[in-house]
């Protein structure tokens, strides 16, 4: 008979455990409470004790392995009489999910919530980053639009958060799992949609929709709603997918994590009447000498942070903890972030504040295409002393961009959008755009942060104001 | 100096408290009267409280110290095996546990700390009682009323106030039982005691302290707690108290006697330092490696209740093949017992949360039984909602 032997929770709590050692290897006779491993818990390194007196059949788990708790680890043959002070079969095989040292049978992914959470912020926090500098196509208002579409408006709220499972009652869940149905496609007729017994029951009655009708597969092919209002999800289907986490994106989160939790992040925000700034563009397009280049806002706004930075050399700047210096640049590498095939990259130009505007214009055309194009190289992508992401291209309004980590300052570019807006006392249709910055607060002061920010939104706010910077 | 080092080191270099002529001392030398090779030195006050402890006695003190060393080796490893959720070794303290509980009588009733399982077992709680809380499976493992041991106190030294409670009950009835109350070094840095102490004292209620001093309040050494011996902390609330080395069987007997003897004729409370070490971690979730000196460890080790034991066993020529293979044979049909015990245990059912809530019939909990029961039979087949719902 073979038994396995899952690991415990080893000090009040833990849900994982790394093996550090086994102390026995496959064909071994063991004794009862004989030493078969050492394993090192977040609290300790303890032995593990044979549970068991018999022969390793297997060891399931590598040293070197983190473990998650209730995973078997070792499998032994056990001879059947029971004696040899080895548990009874009403032991662990028998009772398994719930002995002592499990703790609660977690769901879906079996992850604790508490490490979601350590997760979840900054994870959430990048998404304003990932963001292309120059990229026509508004992809984000279809995407936005499919879910509504294609979901009916019963079933709407809970699809909407995956996170979250169907409301029902333990009751009705326990019956749900007996007739094995999975209550997420169960519509719920209760009060704010509960599952009621009659609705588990009811699907089991006429629940042999087809699966091509089923709601999943129209979202993740984005056609619009055929079905009807059921709300049913095809049992069988992929309910999750998982992705390996590598490449970009874990440099990316790598990145993000130190970034976000080195240093302490400050945004302000601040909204413009940009008006004279869209006007200038305007003028500057239809001239000749500028005909040939690509010019968009990010060109003027990105020349109006070249010039305001002069004034305030301290957004452009470096915390350098190995040193315990402050490293204040003289020369600017303006970053850019690009969304990519490969993910979020931040090429930067160099020197960029000894660029005249056509200059600049070209670097950020060619920056684009070549981060398009996945192309970008290693000596682009270091040496950044400042960046801005633009997130207006998607048609968002502000954000609280994380720092290219070893910078001091990111600058997030909202959409510009026609607003009433105060104009000469009076309420006029102006072209409106909202600045975020972020900064590094361990060597930029609130009041560094605002008087650039402030002279930024006055070079847009009025392009004239130039002169009396430079 | 042998098992007395609460003054060595630390920050206690410099206090006057901890020199040996200091004026603050009052808890007296610690008393040994097993050195840790097994020599025995007598002692004429001690000695007087042990003339009936006799060869077999002695064999039967080993004995119940080797069981309950193997109890706690056996529950132990239960927890590592996912058999217990947690447990906190009494290793390197069964001499200051069985001393102190087998001088007691029947109808002396102890108030113990989590870690004073050795008590429990001297008082015959039965082996898979013990462990019947670190498995989650009830609030307490036992009747207190059976065999006069309360449930075991987490909170730490919350049991001293009962016991004082109950030492007052005791002078109220007239009756000449003692309450004893087992707590730690740390427990007596905690207001409880504290004012366990200021009442025992004030009404001069028949209840023994025993605190055994472990050196290790979890992560916190003895010497940060006190600068002065924990003994002569009783003077300062009036009660008499004794330091005796920990690890020494006899010793801890001889004064637990003397103790429940005041105690028993009107001499009210005595303070009780059994000095002795915590060879293991604090509980099966911490690790001591983390905070304690590997040398500290080697030096109590050599110190050991149970070798003593035996080396005094030996001298005295009563170490027999015989006795030996008794105390293991005994000591391995325990740990069979405690580790079947506890793998088939039952699972508590979900209506057992209300039978230990009041002792008479109340109709309010009555109210939120019915209504329980009703949320329970909705799952359909009560026996098959509860045991699920017991086994979660």
């Amino acid at each position: 008979m073979i038994k396995e032997f899952r690991l415990p929770d080893l000090g009040e709590g833990l849900t994982e455990s790394e093996i550090v050692a086994w102390k026995v290897a496959v064909g071994d006779t063991v004794t009862l409470n004989q030493i078969i491993a050492e394993v090192e818990t977040a609290k300790a390194v303890v032995e593990l004790p044979s549970p068991f007196a018999g022969v390793v059949a297997a060891l399931h788990e590598q040293p070197g392995t983190v473990v998650e708790v209730g995973k078997p680890i070792v499998s032994f043959e056990i001879e059947d009489d029971g004696s040899g002070g080895s548990a009874p079969d009403t032991g662990a095989a028998k009772r398994e999910p719930n002995l002592v040292g499990y703790g609660a049978v977690l769901e879906a992914s079996g992850r604790p919530a508490r490490r979601a959470r350590t997760f979840a912020a900054p994870a959430a926090a990048s998404q304003p980053a990932p963001v292309a500098p120059v990229r026509a196509e508004p992809v984000a208002p279809v995407r936005a639009a499919e879910p509504v579409e294609s979901k009916p408006a019963e079933t709407g709220l809970a699809a909407s958060a995956p996170g979250e499972r169907p409301r029902s009652t333990p009751p009705v869940r326990k019956l749900a799992k007996d007739l094995s149905v999975d209550l997420e496609a169960v519509t719920g007729t209760g009060e704010h949609g509960l599952i009621t017994r009659d609705d588990v029951l009811n699907f089991v009655g006429g629940g042999d929709l087809p699966a091509e009708q089923g709601l999943g597969a129209q979202e993740l092919a984005g056609a619009p709603a055929a079905a009807p209002a059921t709300g049913r999800v095809p049992a069988g289907g992929e309910r999750e997918t998982r992705t390996p986490i590598k490449g970009v994106r874990k440099f990316t989160a790598a990145a993000m994590v130190a970034s976000a939790f080195t240093a302490p992040h400050v945004t302000e925000f601040l909204t413009v009447d940009v008006t004279p700034t869209m006007e200038l563009l305007a003028r500057l397009k239809a001239s000749r000498a500028f005909a040939g280049y690509k010019l968009t806002p990010l060109t003027l706004v990105s020349k109006a942070v070249l010039i305001a930075l002069r004034n305030h050399p301290t957004l452009n700047a470096r915390w350098d903890e190995a040193n315990q210096e402050i490293v204040q640049f003289n020369y600017v590498n303006l970053g850019i972030a690009a969304a990519t095939p490969r993910g979020l990259t931040v090429p930067n130009i160099k020197d960029a504040d000894r660029m005249s505007l056509m200059e600049l214009s070209s670097a950020l055309t060619e920056l684009t295409d070549t981060a398009r194009a996945g192309k970008t190289g290693p000596e682009a992508l270091s040496g950044g002393t400042i960046s801005i992401t633009n997130i207006g291209v998607f048609g968002i309004d502000a954000g609280t961009p994380i720092l290219n980590p070893g910078e001091a300052a990111i600058l997030a570019l909202g959409a510009v959008r026609k607003m009433p807006w105060e104009y000469q006392d009076e309420v006029a249709l102006r072209q409106v755009m909202t600045l975020s910055l972020s900064f590094d607060h361990r060597l930029v002061d609130g009041e560094q942060g605002s008087r650039f920010l402030q002279d930024l939104g006055a070079v847009l706010a009025d392009p004239g104001m130039v002169l009396a910077m430079v | 100096m042998f098992t007395d080092d609460a003054g060595k080191g630390g920050i206690s270099a410099g206090g006057p408290g901890n020199s040996e002529n200091s004026t603050r001392r009052t808890g007296g030398d610690l008393v040994q009267l097993i050195t840790p090779a097994g020599e025995r030195i007598s002692h004429p006050e001690f000695d007087s409280w042990l003339q009936d402890v006799s060869d077999e006695q002695l064999s039967s003190l080993y004995e119940d110290m080797v069981v309950i060393r193997r109890i706690d080796a056996e529950a132990t490893a239960l927890q590592r095996q996912g058999e217990l959720a947690l447990w906190p070794p009494l290793l390197g303290q069964e001499a200051s546990q069985i001393g102190s509980a087998r001088a007691l009588r029947e109808d002396d009733f102890v108030f113990p700390s989590y870690r004073d399982n050795g008590v429990a077992y001297c008082r015959g709680v039965k082996p898979e009682d013990l462990v019947r809380a670190w498995r989650g499976n009830a609030s307490a493992g036992w009747d207190p009323f059976t065999v006069n041991v309360a449930t075991q106190q987490i909170i730490i030294g919350a049991q001293s106030l009962h016991a004082t409670g109950y030492a007052m009950g005791i002078q109220n009835d007239g009756a000449d039982a003692v309450a004893v109350a087992y707590f730690g070094d740390g427990a007596t840095s905690e207001g409880d005691v504290n004012e366990a102490m200021v009442f025992a004292a004030s009404f001069q209620a028949p209840v023994v302290f025993i605190c055994q001093n472990n050196h290790w309040a979890i992560s916190e050494p003895v010497r940060l707690q006190s600068h002065i011996q924990l003994a002569d902390r009783a003077s300062g609330f009036g009660i008499p108290s004794m330091r005796v080395d920990g690890n020494d069987v006899l010793a801890v007997i001889a004064a637990t006697r003397i103790a429940l003897d005041r105690a028993r004729h009107g001499g009210g409370p005595t303070f009780i330092e059994a000095v002795t070490y915590r060879m293991g971690p604090h509980t099966t979730a911490d690790d001591p490696t983390r905070y304690r000196d590997a040398n500290e460890l080697e030096d109590w080790a050599a110190k050991d209740p149970i070798s003593r034991m035996k080396s005094l066993l030996d001298r005295k020529g009563l170490l027999t093949a015989d006795l030996e293979d008794a105390v293991a044979a005994k000591a391995d049909a325990v740990a069979k017992e405690l580790r079947a015990g506890t793998i088939n245990m039952p699972e508590p059912q979900p209506l057992d949360i209300f039978k230990h809530v009041y002792s008479t019939p109340n109709s309010w909990l009555d109210r939120q039984q019915e209504h329980y029961s009703r949320y329970l039979a909705s799952f359909g087949d009560p026996a098959e909602a509860a045991s699920e719902e017991g086994a979660r």
